[in-house]
This record gives C-alpha cells, sequence and structure tokens, in this order.
C-alpha cells in the first residue's frame, strides 16, 4: 500500500490557471498513516471499507467526487442538505476545508468535531479515504481546479477588530433576506455566531469556496474589515 | 421654462391648517416627513426613527391602512399565497417613534419646506423623502384609462385589482382566452409580467386546460426570457403565445366593453384582459416638481437626493437613479442609505459610502423557482453593476425548490425588515 500512495505530491501552482494567493503545493499524503489518523479521528462515528453502514455519520466509501448529504438512507442537517443542493461536492479542496473546520465550510453541520488543523495528518487521512473511492488517482487530476486548499485566513485578518457601528450599517444590506430575530424561515439565521466563524465563512463565500451565488456576490464586495464589522455586530444581536 | 418650486394643487393652496408643531426639547427635533409608506417609504421611516432613538421627528404619510405587497401578488394569483399574507399593517413603523398620517399628500412648497394634506393640513420638514411608487402613463394603451380598470385590471399597484384579476381568470369560460397587454421600459419589477404569465398558466393548466395565453409585448425581450419560456414549453406546452414588436405587438388598442384587444389592426376577442400600461413615477413626484420629461424623478446616485433640490430625496420605483430594476429591494436597499444620510444631516451621526443591491425572484410552477440579482455602486452620473447572477437553464428540481424556499425566505425577511 505503502508505494502506491506515498508522496504522490503536485505542485498544483502550475496547474491552476491564474496565480491564486491560495495557490501552493498540495500533498496528497501517506494512506497508511492516514489509517491511523481515522481511527483515532473519525471511526467513532464513521464507517469505512467492505460493509460499512451509516453509524453517527454516514458511512464514508466513495466519497471523493460525491455530493454532499447524497446518501438518501442518513439523515443529514439541512445546512449539510442545503449545500449539497448548492452543489457542494467531496473534492479534495472541500474534503481539506470540512475536516479542519467541519463550520467553517458548512456552519449548520451535525457533524460535531472540532477539526483536523495539521495539514499533513489530514493529508494522510484523505489519502486513506481515497483508497474507498473509485478510480481514486484520477481525482486531483480530473478536477484541477478542485487543488486549492481551503480557505487559510492570516492571524493579522482574524484578529481585525470590527467596528461594531460600521457593521450595524452593513448589516442592513443582510436584514433583507437573514431576520435580526435570527429566525430561519427559508434562509438561515445567521446572530449570535462566534466571530471567527463568521468570518471564515463570508471570507469562503468571497473566495467562492463555498457554493450560492447570492452569497458569494454578496461576500465579493465586502473588504476584510467589512467582514470583521459584520461578524463583531451580528455576533452582538442574539435570537 | 424655470422649474416651479410652489406646486400646490390650486384647489388647497389656501389651506392654512398646520399640524401641531414638534415639542420643542431645548431646540426643536429635526423633522423628517415620508411621502409613502411602501417599500421605500416604509423602510426609511422606520430605520430614521429607530437608529435616531427620538432625536429626529419622523412623519410618514400614507392613505391605506393596511400596504398589500404586490411581491408575491403573482403567487396569490396561482394560488400559492394567500390573500391576506400580502397585508401588512403600519403599528411595527409606529411603535418604532415613527408618526403615520393616513391621508394623501397632494402638494409640496418646495420653498416653504410644508407638504399638504388632503385633509388641508400642512406638515412642515427639513428633509422630505418622495416614495410614492408609480403611476400609469395617460394614454399608454389606446383605449384604456384608469375608469376601465374593473374591466381589463392593471393589477398593477398594491390592492385589491389582482383579486378582481384573479375573480375574473377563475370564472372564464372553458377554453377562453387570457390577454395580457405588458408594458415598454422602463416599469417595476421586470421579471414581473413574465411571473403572471407563468402563475396564470398554471392556475388555468389545473381549472381550464384548454384556455390560452396570449402575450401582447412592445418589447423585442423581456426578462428572465430564456427561463420563462424554457418553464412555459416545459409546464405549459402550447398555453403561452406572445406577440413582440416584430408581430405588431407594440401597436396594440383594446375596447374594454367589447372585450377586445386590437393588435397591428387585427381585433382578438379575448375573455380576460390584463393591461400594465407604461409607467411613471408617482404623481406627486411631478406635482412637486421632481420629474423630468421622461417623467421620472432623477437622483444622484450616492445618496438618492433629487437633482432639482438637496432637502429632497426620492427612492423606489419613481427614482430615475441608473442600473437598479424597479423591485421592492431595490427600494428597501435605497432606503437605507438614504436614511444613513439623512439621519446624518440631522444628527451628526456617521455616514458610510452607499452600498446597493437586489434580487428578484419567480415562481415559473409549483416548486420551480429562479432569481437574479446584482450588487451596485453609484457611479458618477448613476448607480452601476457592479456584478451580477441569474438561474440558469435546465437546473435541477431540487435547486429550484431550493431557489423557491428562499424566496418565502426572502419575503418573510424584507416585510419584517420594512415594517418591523
Ligand atoms: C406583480 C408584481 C410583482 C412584483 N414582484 C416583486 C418581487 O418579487 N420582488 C421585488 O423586489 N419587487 C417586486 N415588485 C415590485 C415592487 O412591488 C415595487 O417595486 C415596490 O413596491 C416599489 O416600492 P416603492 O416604495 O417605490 O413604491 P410602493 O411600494 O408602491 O409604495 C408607494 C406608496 O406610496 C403611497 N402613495 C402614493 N401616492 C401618495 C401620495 N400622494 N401621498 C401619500 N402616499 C402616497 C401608496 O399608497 C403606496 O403605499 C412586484 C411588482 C408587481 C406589480
Ligand atoms: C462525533 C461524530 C463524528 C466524527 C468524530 C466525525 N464525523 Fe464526519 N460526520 C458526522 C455526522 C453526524 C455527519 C453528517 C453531518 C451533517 O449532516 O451535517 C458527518 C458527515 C461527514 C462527511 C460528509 C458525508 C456526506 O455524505 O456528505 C464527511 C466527508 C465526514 N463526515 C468526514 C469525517 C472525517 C474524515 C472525520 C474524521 C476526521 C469525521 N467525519 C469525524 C459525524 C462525525
Ligand atoms: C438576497 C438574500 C440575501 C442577502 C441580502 C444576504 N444573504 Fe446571506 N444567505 C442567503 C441565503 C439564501 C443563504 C443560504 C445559502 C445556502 O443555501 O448555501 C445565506 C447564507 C449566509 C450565511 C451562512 C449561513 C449558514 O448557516 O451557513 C452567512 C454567514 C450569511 N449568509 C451572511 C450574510 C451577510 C453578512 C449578509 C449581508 C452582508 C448576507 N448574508 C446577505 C441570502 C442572503
Amino acid at each position: 500500500m505503502k508505494g502506491q500512495f506515498l508522496s504522490i505530491s503536485l505542485c498544483i501552482g502550475a496547474l491552476l490557471a491564474p496565480t491564486s494567493a491560495f495557490a501552493q503545493a498540495i500533498a496528497i499524503g501517506d494512506a497508511e498513516a492516514g489509517a491511523d489518523v481515522y481511527r483515532r479521528e473519525c471511526a467513532s462515528c464513521h464507517q469505512i471499507g467492505e460493509g460499512a453502514t451509516h453509524r453517527i455519520g454516514p458511512h464514508l466509501n466513495h466519497i471523493f467526487d460525491r455530493g454532499a448529504a447524497s446518501h438518501d438512507d442518513f439523515r443529514y442537517s439541512g445546512a449539510l442538505e442545503r449545500q449539497g443542493r448548492d452543489g457542494l461536492t467531496w473534492d479534495l479542496r472541500r474534503l481539506h476545508a470540512y475536516i479542519e473546520n467541519p463550520r467553517a465550510l458548512v456552519s449548520g453541520t451535525r457533524m460535531s468535531y472540532r477539526g483536523l488543523k495539521d495539514e499533513e495528518r489530514r493529508s494522510d487521512l484523505i489519502a486513506y479515504l481515497r483508497v474507498f473511492s473509485d478510480q481514486p488517482q484520477n481525482i486531483p487530476e480530473a478536477a484541477p481546479t478542485a487543488l486549492r486548499p481551503e480557505i487559510e485566513l492570516s492571524p493579522e485578518i482574524l484578529a481585525i477588530v470590527g467596528d461594531v457601528e460600521y457593521g450595524e450599517y452593513l448589516s442592513q444590506e443582510c436584514a433583507t433576506c437573514h431576520q435580526r430575530s435570527g429566525a430561519n424561515e427559508g434562509i438561515p439565521g445567521i446572530v449570535g455566531w462566534p466571530e471567527e466563524d463568521f468570518v471564515v465563512a463570508m471570507h469562503a463565500y468571497k473566495e467562492k469556496l463555498r457554493p450560492h451565488e447570492v452569497m458569494q456576490t454578496i461576500a465579493a464586495r465586502l473588504g476584510e474589515e467589512e467582514i470583521a464589522a459584520l461578524a463583531a455586530y451580528f455576533a452582538e444581536l442574539d435570537e | 421654462m424655470k422649474l416651479q418650486r410652489r406646486t400646490f394643487l390650486a384647489s388647497v393652496s389656501a389651506a392654512s391648517a398646520v399640524m401641531a408643531a414638534p415639542p420643542v426639547l431645548g431646540q426643536a427635533r429635526p423633522r423628517v416627513v415620508v411621502i409613502g409608506g411602501g417599500s421605500g417609504g416604509g423602510t426609511v421611516a422606520r430605520y430614521i426613527a429607530k437608529d435616531s432613538d427620538g432625536a429626529v421627528d419622523v412623519t410618514l404619510i400614507e392613505p391605506t391602512k393596511r400596504y398589500y405587497t404586490c411581491y408575491f401578488s403573482n403567487l396569490y394569483l396561482g394560488g400559492f399565497w394567500g390573500y391576506d399574507a400580502l397585508g401588512h399593517g403600519y403599528e411595527g413603523i409606529a411603535a418604532a417613534g415613527v408618526n403615520v398620517v393616513h391621508d394623501w399628500a397632494i402638494g409640496v412648497d418646495r420653498d416653504a419646506r410644508t407638504v399638504t394634506l388632503a385633509s388641508g393640513a400642512s406638515v412642515p420638514y427639513d428633509k422630505l423623502v418622495v416614495a410614492p411608487g408609480i403611476d400609469f402613463v395617460d394614454n399608454a394603451v389606446p383605449g384604456w384609462d384608469v375608469t376601465k380598470q374593473s374591466l381589463m385590471p392593471h393589477a398593477y399597484k398594491s390592492g385589491t385589482q389582482v383579486q378582481l384579476l384573479k375573480n375574473q381568470i377563475e370564472n372564464m369560460r372553458d377554453g377562453g382566452t387570457f390577454c395580457m397587454v405588458a408594458p415598454p421600459n422602463p416599469y417595476r419589477c421586470p421579471p414581473g409580467p413574465g411571473e403572471r404569465v407563468s402563475m396564470v398558466a398554471h392556475m388555468l393548466s389545473e381549472s381550464n386546460p384548454t384556455a390560452k395565453i396570449l402575450v401582447v409585448d412592445p418589447k423585442e425581450n423581456f426578462s428572465k426570457q430564456a427561463l420563462f419560456e424554457e418553464g412555459w414549453a416545459k409546464h405549459y406546452p402550447g398555453m403561452v403565445t406572445r406577440i413582440g414588436p416584430d408581430f405588431g405587438g407594440a401597436n396594440v388598442e383594446v375596447r374594454p366593453d367589447a372585450m377586445e384587444v386590437v393588435i397591428d389592426g387585427q381585433v382578438e376577442k379575448v375573455d380576460v384582459c390584463n393591461v400594465i400600461p407604461a409607467q411613471k413615477a408617482g404623481k406627486i413626484a411631478e406635482l412637486a416638481g421632481l420629474t423630468n420629461d421622461a417623467g421620472w424623478a432623477p437622483v444622484t446616485p450616492s445618496d438618492m437626493r433629487s437633482t432639482m433640490d438637496e432637502n429632497v430625496f426620492v427612492l423606489g420605483d419613481a427614482a430615475q437613479q441608473g442600473a437598479m430594476p424597479k423591485s421592492g429591494f431595490s427600494a428597501n436597499s435605497q432606503a437605507k442609505v438614504v436614511a444613513n444620510v439623512v439621519r446624518g444631516e440631522l444628527t451628526g451621526s456617521r455616514i458610510f459610502p452607499a452600498r446597493y443591491s437586489n434580487t428578484c425572484w419567480s415562481l415559473i410552477a409549483t416548486d420551480d423557482g429562479v432569481k437574479v440579482g446584482a450588487s451596485y455602486e453609484a457611479g458618477e452620473n448613476q448607480i452601476e453593476s457592479v456584478s451580477s447572477f441569474i438561474s440558469q437553464t435546465g437546473e435541477e428540481a431540487d435547486l429550484r425548490r431550493q431557489t423557491y424556499e428562499e424566496s418565502i425566505g426572502w419575503y418573510n425577511g424584507i416585510v419584517a425588515d420594512i415594517f418591523g
């Protein structure tokens, strides 16, 4: 196994058409090491391999390039289902993002897993998951644009202290769709979130990592200061 | 001719009643008067009152006691939304501290800075916001004027017209023809006529499947055309015929008493006829001397300030601002910019740069929703679109259902935002 999966590393900077700030080498990782990560981090909730069934989480066979929340016989959260309908697909980049910080990619997800920050261990784990998907060797090549790593915000961005008054003004745009009461009636409530999750979610829309054209368009013209201001304002509102 | 600043209706210019002066707290509170309590006016009044915590005296002048949204009125036609659910009262706006006066504004004296009401009262202002929506251009469709609106309803303003139209369609003979005379640009809610055709088709396909829909349209093309045409072919095959300008759609006359529509000289007998005439700014904008030759009130893109008067703002459908469609969403978005500027100028609160946006959803059939939207910013002479999106043809049913569900979320969101 080792020889097969070890160090298939790609320098994807060359594959990405416009050189993106996010372009960087992704190591595909070591599947054998990944098996160990999987046992420690995921096995309590997920099964994988022959005969795997749904447990707390859905089984993870054939997860690569599968639409999110696409097992009809598993009860997913509304949030993951919504993003699945929007086109969220488990390619390399999205899996990295979800495993690193599930709530940052899918805020309302029911997967209560704090996330795996260590990039090398994550790459190993993903290499392991690939063993259980069809034609796993084709995945990165088939979708080169999917190779951008998950959104990584610099500590400076996360450290920006939001201007609450400006956030209140900016929030007026949001209030046409997101109710200040936090009600969730076809459009999710966004009040009372931890600021960091809010900031990450908005940057993920801005970078089009999260699907949904309405939110991508709205986030596109928000700068770092503005996102921080909104996060600070909405964090203060309670449901 | 120079613009006349004094623009009273002759009959009331003598009215001298003055409303009770606002309470004087050391210095009198600055006064804002808003004409029209619709999507734009309701939002601006409530935002200024709630955000200024009583520092600004806000009066909203609106004749009706309940506002029935035009948005989702097509869904009411299609049987997806109740009539009562379209209606919203002014209690929430009053609770924010707005003085709501149910009356018509019939004149504005921009020199004296007063608004005259039908009751004869005169209301003074420091800043005036004019948001009266639309009126119809006289003689836009030969043979039609508002006195014929019970024979051939427009159903394009808030209120009972849409009930009348629904009733007429429900009682149409089997295999009858529903005709829509569509308006030329610019008009409120660009996808509105297409959505209406969809909803009428939905209704007829259930209750009167051999009925026909005839759309007489003066425009080469129309908003979300590819999406609507795909949807009509899919859900209502053979039901909808559209006559564009190349076949005389721009040369139309109606005969309401005979229920006839004359298209390029050719007489068609129809059973129900929905005439949506060409539009202009609500009459009061014209009476106040705020409109141009095109019939709309030009404004400065950065703050929706009338180009005719620095103390007056015009927003929503009545304004000529550039690229934003005339929609409830746009009016609500513009209102927030105006509220921020007016409050800043009167109380010294911070003024932030304008941000505008719009999204319009339309329902084509059960669970088949589509949307179009954009962000806008103030250009030098007009509001300009910075980025936009539109639903695609051939989308999955799941996505279309989700889009429809979002539109319900939006409806609940915007009416909570306008009416509190
Ligand atoms: C069929 C249809 C579907 C639509 N669908 C959508 C949609 O899905 N999404 C969307 O965003 N928009 C939609 N719209 C458009 C939307 O309804 C209008 O663009 C919006 O209401 C404009 O807001 P406004 O404040 O400019 O005017 P209005 O909402 O029309 O408000 C004007 C108010 O001013 C009052 N008024 C008028 N004259 C005077 C006077 N002299 N004195 C005092 N008060 C006065 C009126 O009574 C009225 O209440 C639709 C419209 C139609 C017809
Ligand atoms: C505490 C239980 C738990 C742990 C631990 C956990 N998961 Fe999950 N996982 C879930 C649940 C529950 C869902 C369904 C989430 C939803 O519907 O929002 C899920 C969903 C997923 C999905 C999406 C599946 C789909 O069909 O769309 C992936 C991928 C996933 N988990 C991977 C992992 C990986 C990899 C790990 C280990 C790093 C892990 N999970 C750890 C519970 C868990
Ligand atoms: C035109 C309507 C609309 C406007 C305006 C809007 N949003 Fe959204 N927003 C949505 C929809 C619809 C979703 C759900 C997206 C999905 O299904 O993936 C969403 C999702 C979100 C989410 C993720 C919620 C979750 O549970 O994952 C955040 C955060 C968010 N919006 C923030 C904002 C902010 C901040 C603004 C204002 C700057 C804003 N939105 C303006 C429609 C809107």
